[in-house]
């Protein structure tokens, strides 16, 4: 399989965007000034990694990028040292992040690595359930810091107490230092996120791996299923939605919770009744820490929560209510997703012919389960509520940086790299001490229209999913779970790359997400907030959804994503359901437009655009 | 060839020449059960277990090895026979071909008795009334005693004559399918494998012709890697002998045992099907009209109801199955898809399946090994 150089890639700049580089890390660069180095990215494969930036990046939202090349490859290469595996490497064009697994090539090193290996993940294969709980401890305690973090504004003149504590600081110094810290906490929160998600994603590649050793033919989906019906924290937001929906009914508001779509306005109306009040009570319970979850995917800083954005859990309320009016119930069929659950872990088992398969496949199964939740919960916890809270505490040094004419608004901030923040923050400081105005105040905000333009610029360009040399053999876990990266989706990237015209395109295909054949209307919804234009029965085509998507799903009739695979959120959500899901389908927001008459084969991953 | 040589031993008197009463000429399927071998062969017995298993089978009949012993003995054709495969080098395949050649002329230009001429047309008038339509088509197959067993198979080396309607037609019919036992490639097989000319026997199976709309072959394992979970369905148009012969590519389907959903599926350019000529009656190969080339020729509830009678089928053996099926298009959906013949998969049941298990069986030693050698990319 051929794939474009990547130097040449990046050699044809957008007209405009010269210079974008300045724009993100230095080391991010595909280079030409550096014969080794620039052989070494030649000989590399590398993939657009489209599942976690569906978008270019900004500058300021590379720290998640930084913070993950650094926390993934420490744990496979320096704490768990996996034999055959050192990190992952990362390099960027055009604002879109190219990654690529770094094998160890030296048989004697991978040997010697080997018995490292297997006690440090042994151990903490061993002693998951104790570890995990010790995680949860040191996460709420990191996301407690953060609550707590003060981003402080420059005072006029400082408070009498500087000197009557005789404190010794001042506010200017505490705005470098809490900016510092809160950048630190952000990549701390990472650490963690990656101390057992690794380990994780590998007895579950190798489950699979192995249930596909016994039976080639077995779908993905199936071997998800067979660990499907375990409880997890990920579903809880939208468990609070649906208590909130009963709650409103029971209590007789369910017509005022309903009557517009604008949260500011229903709750207004809500507090001018007792009942109301009650129920304002419940949401404000439920909101801490439930509605700090992502409308998106969290990596972003223009994806806001449900507390930041309360139209849209509004909306998923206003739908439960009206599904529980119809008399439809909104429970989750956790039983019948367990009987089924069951029923085919026992008939596969049943299939297999030798007692030491069998056995294998009950301690993998096992294995499976164990770091299950974790790896479904570690999303709550990092992606959905740190990051929610993160982002707005960013905002708060962005008012800063407003306030002394850094930036012209608040939502400016993203376009500056960390490092340029910590600088810039270093001249309002010294101006502000000093009484001189910050040098920043006319260079940067011109820049930040010069950036802005090249954002756009790069929002148009299409990301080419895979440049360099293709491996013979990838044993990164991730590469393979999470991105999908074999034999066939690299087929399947080489053929998207030939399609000039996409209204030209009458199939398309992804990953056989969750079973079953529907015919039915597209919907398109590029961000949460479109989901309320949602007919019942349509089919949902999304660039990938999350758990506030959830009462979504309430109503549509198949979903199709962009990226994911059969572990991500949608496939996850309409096996429960009954619904038939493709997902990585690469391009189906692009190809696909509203109102067109689609066929879905959840089975099989083939979609027929009808007409 | 084992249990045929049982049969030996458990009656030292030699019925054919005593003419001992006990074994039947003709039979039913419907009382035939696998332990039938010996008397009806391979796929009638295999048809009798299927219609007590409650397996939906087209009704029929066999004529029995007894039926067989008898024809060979009653003009002493098998002296015959003999004589004619004596000294023959089974190496020689000139040889073989003229001595096969004599030896089915003479076989197919022997009348039955008026014994078994009565006998057969008994069970076809019955088999017509039962079907309530006069003369009706019926599929002519031989049932050899050695075929279909696991470790014997060779499967397709003896004749199969579609839509034969007519007592005379099918008598004619019979002797064919009974002459086929002797084709160059099924004597030199048998000198091979060292069968005597006493151990052979056929019986030859008389089956409702399906009008199929469509047909065609199942296996209840993956025929190319040998995957337990799925059940593989190849169709076309008509009746299922194009599948069968490998004459078209037929459309494709894998479909999850577990869950009865179709996983994969190819439809194909399928140029002939075999059908009736309504106006010779006889049975024939047609070109597809162009439009319908590429149509599914089986629908999707028709492939799940036909996998779930898969999945029944090897219930009841206990074994995956190759297995014939049509669907009759005079009958409503629901009922209208029926098993023409099933037997034991044969390849992938040979081979002893290696563990795809790691040696130390814990998770943590199947990681460490699934981690060295890594997913082959390309």
């Amino acid at each position: 399989m051929k794939f474009p150089v990547p130097h040449d890639i990046k050699a044809k700049t957008i007209p405009g965007t010269e210079g974008w580089e300045r724009m993100y890390p230095y080391q991010y660069q595909f280079v030409t000034d550096d014969p080794v180095r620039n052989q070494y990215e030649k000989d590399t494969f590398w993939f657009y990694d489209g599942l976690h930036y569906p978008e270019p990046l900004y500058p300021f939202d590379t720290i998640w990028d930084e913070a993950w090349f650094l926390a993934l490859s420490q744990f496979n290469n320096r704490i768990f040292m996996v034999p055959p595996v050192r990190g992952i490497d990362h390099r960027m064009i055009n604002g879109y992040v190219y990654i690529s697994p770094v094998p160890v090539k030296d048989p004697a090193e991978i040997g010697s690595r080997v018995p490292n290996f297997m006690e440090r993940a042994g151990y903490y294969y061993k002693n998951w359930d104790a570890l995990e709980a010790k995680w949860k401890i040191k996460m709420e305690a990191t996301i407690r810091e953060l609550e707590a973090l003060q981003i402080p504004r420059l005072a006029q003149m400082e408070d009498l107490a500087v000197v009557t504590d005789a404190i010794g600081e001042s506010k200017g110094y505490h705005l470098l230092k809490n900016y510092d810290d809160l950048i630190n906490l952000g990549i701390k929160c990472w650490q963690y996120h990656f101390e057992f998600l690794n380990l994780g994603y590998a007895a579950y590649v190798f489950f699979l791996d192995f249930a596909q050793k016994l039976f080639p033919s077995i779908p993905a989906q199936r071997v998800t299923q067979m660990i499907s019906g375990i409880d997890v924290i990920m579903y809880q937001p939208d468990e609070e939605l649906k208590k909130l929906a009963r709650k409103a009914i029971e209590l007789g508001v369910d017509s005022v919770v309903t009557f517009s779509q604008e949260w500011t306005e229903v709750e207004a109306a809500l507090k001018k009744l007792p009942k109301g009040v009650e129920w304002l009570t419940s949401l404000t319970l439920a909101r801490e820490p439930w509605f700090n979850i992502s409308t998106g995917t969290g990596w972003y800083h223009q994806d806001r929560s449900w507390n930041d954005q309360m139209n849209v859990p509004l909306s998923g309320i206003a739908t439960y209510i009206g599904k529980v009016k119809q008399g439809i119930s909104i429970d989750r069929p956790t039983e019948k997703v367990r009987a089924e659950r069951d029923r085919i872990t026992a008939e596969y088992r049943d299939l297999i012919e030798k007692e030491e398969d069998r056995k294998q496949f009950d301690e993998l199964l096992g294995c499976a389960k164990t770091v299950f939740p974790y790896v479904e919960n570690h999303l709550f916890y990092v992606e959905h509520w740190f990051h929610s809270v993160f982002w707005n505490k960013m905002r708060e040094v962005g008012a800063i940086m407003k306030e002394h004419g850094v930036i012209e608004d608040v939502e400016d901030i993203w376009l500056l790299r960390r490092d340029e923040i910590k600088s810039a923050l270093w001249d309002i400081v010294t101006a502000w001490a000093t009484g001189v105005t910050p040098r920043g105040a006319t260079t940067w905000p011109k820049e930040i229209v010069w950036r802005k333009g090249v954002m756009q610029k790069f929002k148009e360009w299409s990301a080419p999913p895979a440049i360099g040399t293709a491996p013979e053999v990838i044993q990164e876990p991730f590469t393979i779970v999470l991105w999908g990266v074999t034999n066939k989706s690299l087929a399947d990237w080489a053929a998207v790359q030939e399609v000039k015209d996409p209204s030209s395109i009458t199939e398309l295909r992804g990953s056989a997400g969750s079973p079953g054949i529907v015919e039915g209307k597209a919907r398109v919804c590029k961000t949460v907030s479109e989901v309320g234009q949602l007919q019942e029965g349509e089919i949902l085509v999304a660039p990938t959804t999350s758990p506030s998507w959830a009462p979504a799903f309430a109503k549509i009739g198949a979903c199709i994503t962009d990226v994911g695979g059969v572990m991500s959120h949608a496939a996850i959500v309409c096996r429960e359901y009954g619904l038939p899901a493709v997902v990585g389908t690469g391009h189906a927001t692009k190809v696909i437009k509203t109102g067109m008459m689609l066929r879905v084969d959840g089975s099989t991953g083939a979609i027929t655009i009808v007409r | 060839m084992a249990s045929a040589a049982s049969v030996m031993e458990r009656t030292p008197v030699d019925p054919v020449k005593t003419g001992l009463p006990g074994l039947p000429i003709v039979c039913w399927f419907e009382d035939c059960r696998k332990e039938s071998v010996p008397l009806v062969g391979g796929k009638c017995s295999s048809l009798g277990e299927l219609i007590n298993a409650g397996v939906r089978v087209p009704p029929g009949f066999a004529l029995t090895t007894e039926g067989y012993r008898r024809f060979m003995a009653d003009a002493e054709i098998d002296r015959e026979v003999a004589s004619l495969l004596a000294g023959v080098d089974a190496q020689d395949f000139e040889a073989l071909e003229k001595t096969s050649v004599r030896i089915r002329a003479v076989i197919e230009a022997q009348p039955f008795s008026i014994e078994i001429e009565d006998l057969v047309a008994e069970c076809y008038r019955k088999l017509a009334l039962r079907c309530c339509m006069p003369a009706v088509p019926v599929a002519v197959r031989s049932s050899a005693t050695a075929e279909d067993l696991p470790g014997a198979s060779f499967a397709g080396q003896q004749d199969t004559y579609l839509w034969i309607r007519g007592v005379d037609e099918l008598l004619h019919h019979m002797r064919r399918c009974i002459s086929s036992l002797y084709t160059g490639r099924a004597i030199a097989y048998r000198a091979n494998k060292g069968f005597g000319a006493e151990q052979v026997a056929i019986s030859v199976g008389v089956q409702k012709m399906a009008n199929s709309v469509t047909a065609g072959v199942m296996f209840t394992i993956h025929p190319a890697n040998g995957d337990r979970s799925v059940i593989v369905i190849d169709s076309n148009f008509g009746f299922g002998e194009s599948v069968v012969s490998g004459e078209v590519t037929p459309d494709h389907f894998v479909v999850n045992k577990i869950t009865l959903d179709i996983i994969d599926r190819t439809i194909s350019q399928k140029q002939i099907c075999y059908t009736v000529d309504p106006k010779t009656q006889t049975a024939q190969a047609i070109e597809v009209p162009f439009e319908r080339q590429r149509v599914q020729s089986l629908i999707d509830d028709e492939i799940t109801e036909l996998a779930w009678m898969g999945k029944q089928i090897e219930k009841h053996y206990g074994r995956p199955m190759d297995i014939e099926w049509a669907v009759d298009k005079d009958l409503p959906a629901g009922g209208n898809i029926f098993i023409l013949q099933a037997r034991p998969e044969t390849v992938w049941s040979e081979k002893s399946q290696r563990a795809a298990a790691s040696p130390g069986g814990s998770a943590m030693d199947y990681i460490l090994s699934g981690f060295l050698t890594g997913k082959k990319v390309s």
